[in-house]
């Protein structure tokens, strides 16, 4: 117990009586000891944060103007970004935040690769990001489906009719989760009500377990020891410091830089060359009328690619799950005894590399139409993604026991 | 009422009785939420009016004529009905060795429609037009020979976005992206002139 809920009198002790403000404050900011040795890698924890209450701040606001349905999601789009004052900036920073928070959340789990952070005893936090991860697919695709484009409906059209591979139930289940013979009115109101209620609350409350499961194991860090077991006197790791106010500080300055690169983007590059927003998306859904080439927005493009590389759609969307959930088992398949890269062999690196490229080249080869070139290409890059999953455990048990050091290795600036 | 004396005593603990009362308690529970789940899992299907919207839909045959194809929407998918001329019909079993599927064992058809002609009726071909690659809409090129397409072209669809071909009786050709036929819809005809899409033609003898 702090000092300041014993002592008496005023508001602040009357109120931490009541509500244990202090006390939270002491346990998770300025009592809780994160690794002194952070590098850039971990900026992404808190941007994912960020970009999570930007998507529900904006979305918010859009919802206010949005009306979901066949006949009045696409004018209701046009409306609210035309005639209302503001919303063309907000609508925009919804659409683009989308991508934005993908960026961040890959680079979040690339650093998780790089330092082995997925590695015992941080299995469960691992698995939690991973159900993040899922969640995120199903509300993004979702929000790209509501506002009824062109590209809106022919995408849904072919990620819906995906589950249509499943033996024996498919067509019924395709039917039953658009509601209607083809993607209608029942369709776009189901999708709103997932993507403005029902996904939030669980992106929500699985963000918060993601952050108790992160304070029980405490942070990894780019040497991939253990701070816990070298403590000091007071009983803190002696290679840790205060989460506040050492690393609030520190990610301001991130949120700073990359609110810059945001709205860099939001003003002057919003459809990113077509790859944020999609050029079939400025028309409205047209039953009629396929666009001349259809891609999902990048960020599912590597599950794309290896769909599109199967001869056989089922395989295909066989090896697509799959593709997703190789990473649940990435902790148990992982048998390395050093966690980070730093102290692996060069056998390890070069296959995480190779993992690095192979995923990549897929997001690539999603955007492009299905040549010969392009399939071959990405046969070659499946087989290069699923074999670093299968190498894993003889690579990682094989070089990654090296020595490490006592304590994280840091520089004074 | 029961005296102070016998309230302080603990009671023995039947554990069997009590692990009936628990099972008993929690499978009554979850019987019940599973049956309360079901409305919620209901909801989900089409609903009446959406069924209703998806009721055959009747096609005036004498408007189309022979050799053309109209289209028509059945269950919100566009429906190709083309009028097949003898020359198209007698183009049909000249490239067999060109196709993925010729006798269409792997492709998605009524009985009925799972011969030479994929069609209850030679003259009428119903294809339901939507690519079953990535459900692009197949384009019509029915011009033999049309060399934009491929050579010894002998008439039927390409699909614009991923280059997939199929003959006039929705075959796909090898090399194409696709690799099944085009689906056909249940179909049925009522008189020479009227085909109902939607309702499955009676089995042979059984009408």
């Amino acid at each position: 117990m702090s000092a300041v809920i014993e002592g008496k009198g005023g508001f602040r002790a009357w109120l931490n009586k009541r509500l244990p403000v202090d006390q939270f404050v002491e346990d998770q900011l300025t009592g809780y000891y994160a690794p002194k040795n952070f590098n850039i890698w971990y900026f992404f924890g808190s941007l994912a944060l960020l970009m999570f209450v930007m998507q529900i701040v904006t979305g918010i606001f859009v919802t206010m103007h949005f009306k979901p349905g066949e006949a009045t999601a696409w004018n209701s789009v046009q409306y609210m970004v035309r005639e209302v004052q503001g919303m063309w900036l907000i609508q925009t920073m919804h659409a683009v935040g989308a991508s934005f928070f993908f960026i961040v959340v890959y680079l979040h789990m690339a650093r998780a690769f790089l330092y082995g952070s997925y590695k015992a005893p941080r299995e469960v936090l691992w698995l939690i990001g991973m159900l993040i991860y899922l969640a995120l697919m199903a509300e993004a695709f979702m929000g790209y489906v509501l506002p009824n484009g062109n590209m809106s409906y022919w995408g849904a059209q072919v990620i819906i009719n995906i589950f249509g591979t499943i033996p024996g139930i498919g067509e019924a289940l395709v039917e039953w989760i658009r509601g209607d013979y083809g993607i209608g009115d029942a369709t776009l109101n189901r999708f709103f009500s997932l993507h403005v209620v029902a996904l939030p609350f669980l992106i929500a409350l699985l963000v918060g377990l993601h952050l108790v499961a992160l304070r029980q194991v405490g942070s990894n860090n780019p040497d991939g020891i253990e701070i816990k077991e070298k403590l000091g006197p007071n009983g803190k790791p002696l290679d840790g410091i205060p989460f506040h106010p050492y690393y609030t500080l520190k990610d301001i300055v991130g949120v700073g830089l990359f609110l810059t690169l945001f709205a860099i983007v939001v003003f002057f590059v919003p459809t990113f060359g077509g790859l944020f927003m999609e050029s079939p998306n400025f028309e409205p859904a047209n039953p009629v009328s396929t666009p001349e080439h259809i891609a999902p927005v990048w960020y599912f493009t590597p599950y794309y690619a290896i769909l599109r590389a199967v001869p056989d759609q089922r395989i295909g969307a066989l090896l697509m799950a799959l593709s997703i959930a190789a990473f649940m088992f990435l902790p148990w398949l992982d048998r390395a005894k050093n966690k980070s890269m730093r102290y692996r062999g060069l056998a390890s690196k070069l296959l995480l590399a190779m993992f690095f490229v192979a995923f990549l080249v897929l997001m690539w080869l999603g955007l492009k139409p299905a040549d010969p070139i392009y399939v071959t290409l990405a046969r070659i890059c499946t087989a290069m993604y699923f074999g670093f999953f299968i190498l894993l455990p003889f690579v990682s048990k094989a070089d990654g026991n090296g020595p490490v050091p006592e304590r994280v290795t840091y520089h004074a600036h | 009422m029961s005296d102070h004396a016998a309230d302080d005593t603990v009671p023995e603990v039947d554990e069997s009785r009590r692990k009936f009362l628990i099972a008993a308690t929690a499978g009554t529970g979850a019987v019940g939420a599973v049956l309360t789940a079901v409305p919620f899992v209901a909801s989900w299907n089409p609903s009446e009016s959406a069924r209703a919207a998806g009721l055959p839909t009747e096609v005036d045959l004498s408007r189309i004529e022979a050799g053309q194809m109209a289209t028509f929407f059945w269950r919100k998918q566009q429906i190709y009905v083309v009028k097949r001329t003898p020359e198209m019909l007698a183009s049909l079993p000249n490239h067999n060795e060109e196709l993925k599927d010729p006798e269409s064992k792997d492709s998605t058809q009524p009985d009925y429609a799972k011969n030479a002609q994929r069609a209850l009726r030679p003259d009428v071909l119903v294809l339901i037009g939507t690519c079953t690659h990535l459900g692009c809409l197949p384009k019509t090129r029915f011009t033999p020979n049309d060399a934009t397409v491929m050579a010894n072209w002998p008439g039927g669809f390409f699909c614009p976005c991923h280059g997939s071909k199929f003959d006039l009786a929705g075959r796909v050709f090898k090399g194409s992206p696709a690799s099944v036929n085009l689906k056909i819809p249940p179909y049925s005809f009522e008189g020479d002139n009227k085909l109902v899409i939607g309702v499955d033609a009676p089995e042979k003898g059984a009408a």
